[in-house]
């Protein structure tokens, strides 16, 4: 109930104009990491909210703990409703290691929602992407990495705002990105950014 | 239910009928998967779906048609201002006017206060918008920024709150509801952009405005006004009009739809978009189904309560 409650006001806000470019959808057979700009605290619901719901039932968004683990309404949210992995952004320690928790997920059978560029950029720009894209992909090579490409979202909820406007937000989901054996953490990260913008181009 | 209104919708009903018939015959007749033909399924499909949900809203009352407005400017101004690709600074003026100001709007032409509620976007909307973006201290822009926001509540809202409007007139001597009043408007506004299709796409030769829509032609334009204000004045049993003033208010409603029509163009050739969204299929967005609303209705309803209430 709530949770159709939350989708139907997510696409009241957003709009949310779906594309897949890729060709491996809708049925894959290994577990996907669906990895995207990011750019407000609603995109990876927004990206949870869109897919078809054979996926969305099996997909858990990684979202962060101080934000949403903050009200008990958002607890709730996270917890119940789209199933978070809660991330820890400032204290990682060994044992709470997100990269150690997002495997875990995905030999658990999951599929993952991920943000390789940790925090929100300004809006516009998007940032370069962190290591842990590049940690997740040598610890786990057996999922496919679907690029994901969310405009104007930034716009509907900005940094540092607490109440939405409605805008028309896009989602566009890429092909699989190939996997390069021996290729170096620099280059796949800059490959996997190039991946998401390139769908950003295409639009 | 009024009688009129009954055959009314039945009329409305039996045409969707018969163009869904003809659009399957079409679509079988053709081998290969045609575009337009597709296009066209697509719409009347949409015209079903438009016109059961404004039947219903209608049929349940004025209270719901007008939550359906609301929810039409509503979705109207997202696509407005999707167009407008606010900044940062436009953030909580943008609140505003969706949240407080399109509701509210909506509320006043609801309890039937006529003053405030013609005053109330124009005047309050127009004076509290440029000082929400002042204080935030964004400069970049400023003016235009704020032009837009203004433009984008008088377009989206407030000229469309016209046309439930018509539901709270007190009109002396008119018998039964006035969701008759609006049927009629809603009407005559759509057919002549269905005739002025079908005029344009069989006879249309000469463009009429060229660099705006190509689309749009003499031809299509003189033939799909005359036969819908034809249209409109065959209606005048279910207006407070006479055939002759109810064939005049459907020229003038056909041809400030038109115009309508136009300025929509105009902005989304400035944006350089096809179509405001893609909200129904077949029509694009919102804003590309109710442009012609958004024009007329506003003369409309002044004239009938200049003279006729």
């Amino acid at each position: 109930m709530i949770d159709l409650l939350f989708r139907g006001g997510l696409r009241l806000l957003t709009g949310a104009q779906t594309f897949w470019k890729g060709e491996a959808y809708p049925y894959p057979e290994k577990v996907q990491v669906y990895f995207a700009n990011h750019s407000s605290h609603l995109d990876a619901v927004l990206i949870w909210s869109v897919l078809p719901p054979e996926l969305r039932s099996k997909t858990r968004p990684v979202a962060a703990r101080d934000y949403w683990n903050k009200y008990r309404f958002r607890r709730h949210l996270s917890q119940k409703v789209f199933r978070a992995v809660l991330i820890e952004r400032t204290h990682c320690t060994k044992e709470n290691h997100p990269v150690l928790q997002l495997t875990e997920v995905l030999d658990g059978g999951d599929s993952l929602i991920f943000f390789p560029e940790g925090s929100r950029g300004g809006g516009e720009e998007t940032g370069t992407f962190k290591s842990g894209l590049h940690h997740l992909v040598s610890r786990f090579p057996d999922a496919e990495y679907i690029p994901v490409y969310l405009e104007n979202l930034n716009r509907v909820l900005p940094k540092g705002e607490v109440l939405p406007v409605p805008l028309i937000c896009t989602v566009t989901f890429g092909n699989a990105l190939p996997l390069i054996a021996d290729e170096s953490r620099n280059d796949f990260l800059h490959r996997a950014r190039e991946a998401v913008l390139n769908l950003k181009r295409e639009l | 239910m009024d009688p009129q209104l009954k055959i009314l919708l039945g009329v409305i009903f039996l045409l969707l009928g018969i163009a869904s018939g003809i659009g399957r015959v079409l679509e079988k007749r053709s081998e290969k998967a045609n575009a337009v033909i597709r296009n066209l399924n697509a719409r009347i499909k949409a015209w079903w779906v438009m016109c059961i949900f404004f039947s219903l809203a209608v049929l349940i009352g004025p209270k719901m048609t007008l939550v359906l407005f609301t929810l039409m400017s509503f979705l109207a101004l997202r696509e407005f201002v999707t167009l407008i690709a606010p900044g940062r600074g436009d953030h909580r003026a943008l609140f505003w006017a969706f949240f407080v100001i399109t509701p509210l709007q909506y509320y006043l032409i609801g309890i039937g206060w006529y003053g405030l509620s013609m005053i109330f976007i124009p005047v309050f909307g127009c004076l509290w918008m440029p000082i929400r973006n002042a204080l935030t201290g964004e400069t970049e822009d400023y003016m235009a920024r704020t032009a837009l926001v203004q433009w984008a509540l008088m377009i989206c809202v407030y000229f469309v709150s016209h046309a439930p409007a018509l539901l709270f007139l007190d009109i002396p001597g008119y018998a039964g509801p006035n969701a008759k009043l609006l049927f009629f408007l809603v009407i005559v506004v759509q057919m002549s952009d269905v005739l002025q299709y079908v005029w344009g796409k069989t006879l249309g030769k000469h463009p009429i405005a060229p660099s705006l829509s190509p689309g749009k032609t003499i031809e299509g334009f003189v033939g799909g006004v005359l036969s819908a204000s034809l249209v409109g004045m065959a209606m005048f049993r279910i207006t407070p009009f006479s055939w002759w003033q109810a064939g005049l208010f459907s020229l003038l409603i056909c041809i400030m739809g038109f115009f309508g029509g136009l300025v929509m163009s105009a902005i989304k050739r400035d944006r350089g978009v096809k179509d405001f969204g893609s909200f129904i299929e077949g029509h694009g967005g919102m804003l590309d189904r109710i442009d012609s609303i958004i024009f007329s209705a506003p003369l409309f309803f002044h004239l009938v309560r200049f003279y006729f209430s």
